[in-house]
Parts: C-alpha cells; structure tokens; sequence
C-alpha cells in the first residue's frame, strides 16, 4: 500500500516541487520547480532520494505533518525551529520521523524558501514530464494548487532510512549579486547603468514564484519600456515603465514585453532568492564567459556537498 | 533570399543578445515582421533538424530565436558564432505552417468588448465581427503562458490600445485585440486585452496526447458560429471528438 505524508497545518505558500518542467517554454510553459534548486537536492539527497525528486517548498513558515509509516525528513533552505514528537532537530539533516509522530517546522530565519524532503519522494502524477505545481496556470503539483491543510501526498518507495548529516559545509556569501548585462543592454544609457550598478537595492514584499519586485532608484531605458515580446529566462531583469526592476523567478512567464537590463547570474539565483524582504544588496556585472565559470563552479560545489553527505551518528 | 539582412537603424541583424549563462539569442529584427519570424522558425527548425551538442530547449519568438545551453557543453561564446553561421547558411522556409479554420462565438456572456469595440470605430457590430473574420492570421509565436498564441495579420481599422485597467479573469478560448497584435487565451487569467469572443477549441490540454494545439508558423482562418452551432461543438469538445478543420490548398 502506498504510504501517504498527511499536512495537519500548511503555511501559506506550499507546494510539491521537482527541479523543474524542462522542453516546454517553446510551447509557453514555465519550467517551475524548486526556487532554490541547490537546497531541494540538498534536501532530497539527505533522505536518500534522487536530487531532483517531489518534495515540499514552503515560503516562510512551515506547517506540521505526519506520515504512517515510518520516513526519512529533511529540511534546508534556512534554519527554522524542527520538532519530532515535540523534540527539536537540526535542518540541514535528515531525521527518523516515526509513522504517527508529528513533525513541526516554524518560521525560517534571514531566508525565504524552505525545502521539506521525505524519503521515497511525493509520487503524485507528472504533468508534462514533472510533478512541480505552477500556480498561476495550475499545472501538475496536487491538482495545481498550493497545498492546504488536510491534503494527503502518497511517498514512493524507499530504500533504508539512514539518517544522514552535511560532510562539506554548504556556505553562501554575502557578495554583491551577479548579473549578465543583456539582452536589451542598449535601451539603457551609461547614467541607468551608473545607478544600476552602483546603487544598492531592496528586496520588496512583491514577490512569489514568479517574480520579484525590487525597491531602489528607478532605472529610465532611453529607448522606451516596449519590446515587441521576445523570450524572457529564470532571471531575467525587467524593467517596466515604473522604473522599478522585476526580476522573473522559477514560474515566471516565457516571453515578455519590457526591456531586460541583465540576467542573474544563475548561479545567484537563489541567493537572491533568499534575501529576507527589506534587505539591501548591489549588483555586480560580470560577463558572460565569467558567469559560465561561475556556474560550473557551482554545479561542481554542489555535487562535491552530495556526494561528501555522511552518517549522522546519535 | 538570404537569412543576412540589415536593418535602417544602425544594429545590423541578425545579431547575438546575451540572455545570462545558460542562454542566448538570435535576434533578426526589432520589429514585428513576417520575414523576421520566418528566418526565426527557419533557424529554429535547422536546430532541430541537425541539433548542436549542448542546446536543450529553443523558443522562437516573434523575432529571435532563444537558445538554451549547457555550459559545461558549450560555451556561449562558440554557441553564438554557430547560430549566426547557420542562420547565413539557410534559404528561408516560405512554406508556411498550416492553415486552420477556427469556428468562433463572437458576442457572449465574456466578451463584453465587442459592443464597445463597435462604438469606439463607429461601426456596427456585425461590420466588427465581419472585419475581423475576413482576415487571415499568422501564429508568430507561443508564449506568455501555455499555448497561448500570439497572432499577426489584425486589420488596421481594429488596432486598440490595451484596457488601462487589466481585467482579473479572462476565460480560456477568447479572442483578443492587444494594440496590433491578436491573441487566442489559452488558460484562464488576468488580461488588459479585449474580446470579442471565443473559440471552443482547446489550445492547451495538459492531458492530451498533443497538449498544444497551435505552434508557431500555422496561419488561421476565423469563422462567426450561432449559439446552436456553439452549442453542438462545445458537446463535441466535450466528448473529444472535435476536430479542427485544416484548410488543403
């Protein structure tokens, strides 16, 4: 029989997540799955599971769960307060959550997005070739939606559940985020990009899966907000008539209309991502080539953290 | 004709645009043109036919064409020297997509433009509907949300500016006018366009063996159905046996 993850209490922005719907943003669909793709493998690869299984993201507060049988959990993303049957665990390590106990995740500190991981991985149907939810469109995930308290998520099989712990620390900086300036690099003259790139902006409320809302100096493109709609990608820098950059999150939409000042860096994506709202940063730009580099290095660490995964003892 | 055209701007085209470390595109104008399109959907189906190691998705658009890549395969640099290399390499495709014909309940509980519509030109609506459905459109491009399909070809007289105040919920299946541009919904959602009325016909059914029904490059044909006829085939979409009618030439 198919074991099921029962949610008691769901935060208000959860949903089951894969590492994205690839080979249909011709067709206009968004790639979606996890915001922070390294935290959800991470997560996935502390039960057990492939890094891109089905897991649970959850913006800001977690919720509380049960499951009947007994299962692997991980959490990541940020730190949050974890309790087993009452009992406080790390995040960052997966943990024995007995069939009947309740775990409870509370609210992340200093990040946005938080990653729950079962062993054996939600197996709700793909929907094109994935099991991620985009919300706006209410594709794949449970019935497209967010998940709500009293939902029930059937878990696949898995192997034993041997609690595991981080062996290579996974460390983010502080660093300026990255950007690639392009592709409508040109609708911006050199005093735009003096304040772009020398002005520290904020991260706003304004923000879902789709897209952020930056606070900051307005940005004037001299040869007008219109495009006629061309591709945009998973961090794209709109900058619409307001002045005020959009930068297109994980179920952001395919094409678009306004100017792209830049692209971040995809290996920043997430560290974006996870700015509290109301925080300040700068931009840095780098080219191209750079951010290739940048993002082989990135892939290269975060392989070198799952595979350096090891037993937790106690 | 060649796929190297230059524009009166000063940008020569087609050039390469960085879109960050995992894409890059082609662009082959900054207009709105068929030539444009038909160089993109050219390029795109080359890509396709003979594919580059590395490259994992292609979106064309209205004027360029969208590279996604794997850096650890290929570099954007060399990416980008071998798309402009096959774009001066091809003759452009005039054959174009297919041409369909798209049954339409003009009027209707959801379209409240079309009367507006016909007041703003001071025309009848019966003039609108007919306008609208003497025109043959081009699929420029899919995008925005899925199988939502961007249309060329709207007659001048019927160019509106967008709403100022977007409406919250707009049904899947309507016709709309967005400035020049047409549009067929294909899920529901917010929208500043407006309505004339709608199709039956499911653009994007996640649960069909072909989810899409449109794809970029495929020209259409509209025609104005009564409320019985709309009543009969919404029967049939709803039994899956509904067919859309291409049009041999």
């Amino acid at each position: 029989m198919t074991a099921i993850l029962s949610i008691h209490r769901a935060g208000p922005l959860m949903s089951v997540q894969d590492s994205g719907r690839y080979g249909y943003r011709s067709r206009g669909v968004s790639t979606s799955g996890a915001v922070d793709r390294d935290a959800h493998a991470i997560a996935n690869a502390l039960v057990g599971n492939e890094p891109g299984a089905a897991a649970i993201e959850f913006a800001l507060i977690g919720g509380s769960f049960s499951a009947d049988r007994d299962v692997l959990i991980a959490v990541t993303g940020g730190n949050c307060p974890v309790e087993i049957s009452g009992k406080p665990v790390h995040t960052w390590e997966s943990h024995l959550l007995p069939a009947g106990e309740t775990l409870t995740i509370g609210a992340l500190r200093g990040a946005v997005w938080g990653y729950l991981a079962i062993s054996g991985g939600i197996a709700i149907p793909e929907v094109l070739g994935s099991r991620s939810t985009h919300l706006r469109t209410g594709l794949g995930g449970l019935d497209g939606k967010t998940l709500a308290t009293g939902d029930n998520l059937p878990l696949g099989e898995a192997g034993k559940l041997k609690p595991k712990t981080l062996g290579v620390p996974y460390l983010r900086s502080h660093a300026p985020i990255c950007i690639v300036p392009g592709p409508q690099d040109d609708y911006f003259d050199e005093e735009a990009w003096k304040t772009f790139l020398r002005q520290p902006y904020r991260t706003t409320a304004s923000r879902d899966r789709m897209a952020m809302v930056l606070d900051g100096p307005a940005l004037k493109a001299f040869k007008g907000h219109d495009i006629v709609s061309d591709a945009t990608v998973v961090g794209s820098i709109q900058v619409p008539g307001s002045g005020k950059p959009i930068v297109l999150s994980a179920d952001g939409q395919t094409t678009g209309g306004y100017p792209k000042i830049a692209t971040i860096a995809s290996f920043d994506l997430a560290r974006l991502a996870q700015l509290p709202s109301g925080q300040e940063f700068m931009f840095r730009a780098i080219s191209a080539d750079m951010a290739e580099e940048l993002a082989i290095h990135a892939e290269d660490r975060l392989a070198a953290v799952i595979g350096g995964l090891k037993k937790r003892k106690g | 004709m060649s796929l190297l055209a230059s524009s009166g701007t000063g940008i020569s085209y087609p050039r390469i645009i960085r879109c960050g470390d995992r894409a890059i595109g082609i662009e082959f104008s900054d207009q709105v043109s068929e030539t444009a399109n038909l160089q993109v959907l050219t390029l795109d189906a080359s890509l396709a036919a003979d594919p580059i190691d590395g490259v994992l998705e292609t979106i064309p658009t209205y004027r360029s064409l969208t590279v996604i890549y794997d850096p650890k395969t290929v570099r954007g640099a060399k990416l980008g020297e071998a798309l402009l290399q096959r774009a001066a390499q091809g003759e452009i495709e005039r054959s174009a997509g297919r041409l369909l014909e798209f049954p339409v309940f003009y009027g209707g509980e959801h379209q409240a433009d079309l009367e507006d519509l016909a007041r703003l030109k001071d025309m009848t609506v019966a003039d609108v509907i007919a306008l609208h459905a003497s025109a043959e459109y081009r699929v420029y491009m899919i995008g925005f949300a899925p199988g939502f399909a961007y249309l060329g070809g709207l007659p001048e007289i019927l160019h509106t500016p967008r709403l100022a105040v977007p409406r919250q919920r707009i049904e899947a299946g309507a016709i709309g006018i967005g400035g020049r541009q047409s549009s067929i919904n294909s899920v529901p959602g917010p929208s500043g366009w407006r309505f004339l009325g709608r199709t039956l016909f499911k653009l994007f059914d996640p649960m069909r063996p072909e989810p899409f029904l449109l794809k970029a490059g495929d020209r259409i044909l509209f025609r104005g159905i009564d409320a019985a006829e709309a009543a009969e085939l919404d029967r049939q979409v709803s039994a899956g046996t509904a067919k859309l009618k291409e049009i041999a030439e």
